[in-house]
């Protein structure tokens, strides 16, 4: 690119008008500031990528923009006047519609039927179908894809890619001039993509804003035109793609202080055998998974929502178990088809969202203890094994052990606070006597105080001959306490990094940013 | 509440919290229970004897022990709306089996409790196994069960039930001090009901069914064995159907309706006795007193002389009422 057609762009770019704009827009959420004083111009006729971390803000910003959630302060400018939304459907009347990652449209009715819903053409008061066929035949081929669906498909007969397509017609029924997309790609084939992205440039032509969050660097360079990362609610910084490089924009992303302290990594000789062996696994979910864990390290699982970590946890664990493949348990070969196998064999799974999954709330912390205890025992066995007079002697020795703060132990789980009730459940896997640890998001939600208490409980933990499996969405979390780093991408393990690797090298393996070539030389030379 | 404040009036003060929190702290069925009991009292001789109590609670025993088993279905968040219809399959059943030859008594007692146990399992394997909610599941299971056991009779009730049989219900063990008399149902009420106080509240199992009902996911991944502790207790809230059917053959005649609206009943004896509908929470003694609220209530309406179907309406402004005040304690709570 010449110096001369750079300056004409950015002449056209500050001539014309801002199509949507944000200035100094904020939101809190109890505990959290999600947004903080973040200022955003889209022009008309651009793909513009909004990137970040997990918990960067991308979606708040996106449901503020249309209409789900009120900001706290900031302004929204269309077209320069001011508009404010207290309803999505505001949002959209004024040509702002968001395509979410899960759709909203009705599977068991026919494509016409779902772009017009509520808005259906009629006659006397009845549905005139086919002026609504007719309407949607007109809608498709606008947007070409008239060949690949019929208006009077049922959209649960679609694939995922055509449903996002009937969701685009949608919103161009409703004169959007702003197109949201929320991770547009996440599950589409690499043709499937390939279509999108043909779309949104016949968008774009037309004069369409088109705003897309995504977590796929190898996207976000195919199709925008700009880029704003956004990091812990603040804005780093809009870039136009063809100035920087994906590792640039990975640092962007990533790079902060660790902002508390983490007990010391294991050392070479704390490191056991391995405990647990899985090669080649697979489920629907999951392609390709080999890895090991050793006694006494914690192994750190990173990548971003959606990679696949969580189903991992969950296909070791027996939840959704693996369909192919090996997994081997101390040595042994063997299928955990269920929760109950893999706790009978000394697994623990701490989930990842503690309310739905760990605590049985109305339950006092006594019972939620001895929970596992129980399950792996007979139904029919002996009424007072393990009931009152061990567990007299074990809850309070577990209390002690994690450091429950109450006053008693029948107080109901669901009045402790966060970190408690993670504390409660980790002595529900104490208890049960696991020596595998999966730890799901460990310290999601709760406060800097209480983390680093359970930090230094997952360090004990190795230092007993534990081994532990941390799925973590806070890189320096991962940082901070893995031995060893796997990092997932679109189900597979994208590969390993050693203790102490930068946020940088994790980032770039968990967006696929390995897959763009001149990437890993930047970041090779970066390293020199 | 600053500390000068609590100095001076503070011991009087301080004793009176300590009752009122005791008092807080005693579940509101019994105050519901001894509340209209003394009512009942003021208003009716009988209930100021030993023998008119005696005879309450041998009237009340059967509603009481139906109610523990339903508490055990409630309590794993589903319901069972079979039992009433498995009470009059008892009556009718039995009363054909017996035919007046008291010998037939152990065939007649096995046979029912086989066809409880039966209805149980299918109960549990209906909503745990094809995964259809407890409330249709059961609700099926109702007309099913009454169904069969008029096609069973043909139609009408036949038969006689026996004397020794009828003592189940209605029978006493004579010549107590004090009480005079004490009824064989309350005897078996209080079996029945330390035996399910040492599952309900003392065992794995028991606790495994509080773990499913209040959150079914973590109990899962906990390694509970979902559907067989949902089956079992299906069979247990069965089984208990039918030992309450037994009973109630004792003091009703034989007749097709008997069981009738005892499903209902039992729901709002465990409601009143604290039980959370969609599981977690129960407690045996409570329920036994909201099965004996539930009773005082309806012999109060009677002594007020007020027709059957206001005790209908009343049942179910019980059950909206319970429900909603715990929904508002709860609330206040958190």
């Amino acid at each position: 690119m010449t110096e001369e057609q750079k300056q004409k762009d950015e002449k056209t770019a500050n001539l014309v008008q801002p199509l949507l704009e944000v200035q100094g827009i904020s939101k809190r959420f109890p505990g959290v500031v999600a947004l903080d004083n973040v200022s955003l111009k889209f022009m008309p006729g651009e793909i513009h990528a909004v990137v970040g971390e997990n918990g960067a803000g991308k979606s708040t910003l996106m449901k503020i923009l249309a209409g789900a959630y009120i900001p706290d302060s900031g302004n929204i400018l269309l077209k320069g006047e001011k508009v404010s939304f207290s309803h999505p459907q505001q949002a959209q009347d004024e040509g702002i519609t968001i395509i979410y990652q899960e759709f909203n449209l009705l599977p068991d009715r026919t494509v016409a039927q779902n772009i017009f819903l509520g808005r259906e053409p009629s006659k006397l008061g009845i549905i005139d179908i086919r002026k609504l066929n007719k309407n949607a035949a007109e809608l498709l081929k606008e947007i070409g894809v008239e060949k690949m669906i019929a208006p009077t498909a049922m959209v649960s007969s679609l694939s995922v890619a055509e449903q996002q397509l009937v969701e685009i017609a949608k919103a161009i029924s409703f004169n959007a001039k702003v197109l949201i997309m929320d991770e547009p790609t996440a599950a589409l084939t690499y043709t499937e993509v390939k279509l999108l992205l043909d779309l949104v440039q016949k968008l774009k032509e037309k004069g369409m804003s088109v705003i897309f969050i995504s977590h796929r660097l190898v996207e976000v360079f195919d199709f925008a035109e700009k880029i704003t990362v956004l990091k812990d609610g603040q804005l780093v910084g809009t870039v136009c793609v063809k100035d920087v490089k994906p590792a640039d924009v990975v640092y962007m992303m990533v790079g902060r202080t660790l902002d508390h302290y983490f007990p010391p990594l294991g050392k070479p000789e704390d490191f056991g055998d391995v405990v647990l062996k899985v090669t080649n696994a697979s489920n629907k979910f999951l392609k390709d998974i080999s890895f090991e864990l050793r006694k006494g390290e914690v192994l750190g699982i990173a990548g971003l929502q959606g990679s696949g970590r969580t189903e991992m946890a969950q296909a070791v664990f027996g939840v959704v178990p693996f369909t192919s493949g090996s997994l081997e348990l101390r040595g042994k070969t063997m299928i955990i088809k269920n929760p109950a196998t893999a706790i009978k064999n000394r697994i623990g799974f701490v989930t990842e969202d503690r309310k739905s999954e760990g605590i049985l709330p109305k339950q006092p912390i006594r019972d939620n203890m001895l929970l596992t205890v129980r399950s792996i025992q007979s139904v029919f066995g002996p009424i007072f094994k393990n009931g009152i007079r061990k567990a007299k002697k074990l809850v309070p020795e577990l209390g002690k052990q994690v450091d429950v703060r109450t006053d008693s132990y029948d107080r109901e789980v669901q009045y402790l606070s966060g970190g408690n009730q993670q504390k409660v459940v980790l002595a529900k896997w104490l208890a049960s006597d696991a020596d595998i640890f999966i730890f799901d998001e460990p310290t999601r939600g709760i406060d800097v105080e209480a983390k680093a208490s359970i930090h230094d409980m997952i360090r004990d933990l190795t230092k007993k001959g534990i081994a532990v499996l941390m799925i973590s969405s806070e890189l320096p979390e991962i940082i901070g306490m893995s031995d060893r780093v796997l990092v997932m991408w679109d189900g597979h393990i994208e590969g390993e990094l050693p203790a102490k690797s930068s946020e940088p090298e994790i980032m770039l393996m968990a967006t696929g940013g390995k897959h763009i070539k001149e990437t890993q030389d930047v970041l090779a030379a970066g390293k020199e | 509440m600053t500390t000068t404040t609590l100095k001076q009036p503070s011991k009087f003060l301080q004793i009176l919290k300590t009752i009122w929190n005791g008092i807080k702290r005693v579940p509101a069925v019994y105050y519901i229970f001894f509340g209209i009991f003394i009512v009942l009292g003021l208003l009716s001789p009988t209930y100021q004897s030993a023998n008119g109590i005696m005879a309450f609670l041998r009237r009340t025993s059967p509603l009481a022990i139906l109610a523990i088993g339903e508490m055990i279905v409630l309590s794993t968040g589903g319901y069972d709306l079979s039992i009433g219809s498995i009470v009059t399959l008892v009556v009718l059943g039995s009363s054909l089996l017996l035919n007046n030859d008291p010998t037939m008594m152990p065939t007649a007692i096995w046979t029912m409790l086989a066809l409880g146990l039966l209805i149980g399992l299918v109960n549990g394997f209906v909503v745990s196994y094809l995964k259809i909610p407890s409330f249709i599941a059961t609700l099926g299971m109702m007309l099913l069960v009454k169904g069969g056991a008029l096609y069973w009779v043909g139609g009408a009730p036949r038969g006689y039930l026996t004397e020794n049989w009828r003592d189940f219900g209605r029978g006493y063990f004579e010549n107590i001090p004090l009480i005079e008399r004490f009824p064989y149902a309350l005897a078996i009420l209080l079996v029945l009901a330390l035996v399910t106080y040492f599952i309900y509240h003392r065992s794995n199992f028991g606790k495994q069914i509080l773990a499913i009902g209040d959150n079914v996911r973590a109990s899962q991944l906990s390694g509970v064995r979902v559907r067989l502790v949902r089956m079992i207790a299906f069979v247990i809230s069965s089984l208990f159907a039918v030992i309450g059917g037994i009973m109630i053959g004792g003091f009703g005649g034989v007749n097709v309706t008997i069981g009738e609206g005892l499903e209902m009943q039992t729901i709002a004896a465990c409601v009143v006795g604290g039980v959370l509908l969609g599981g977690g929470k129960g407690s045996v003694m409570n329920v036994i007193f909201g099965a004996f609220t539930m009773e005082a209530i309806f012999n109060l309406l009677n002594l007020l002389g007020l027709p059957k179907p206001y005790k209908d309406a009343v049942q179910g402004l019980i059950i909206i009422a319970a429900v909603a005040y715990v929904a508002l304690s709860t609330r206040k709570k958190k």
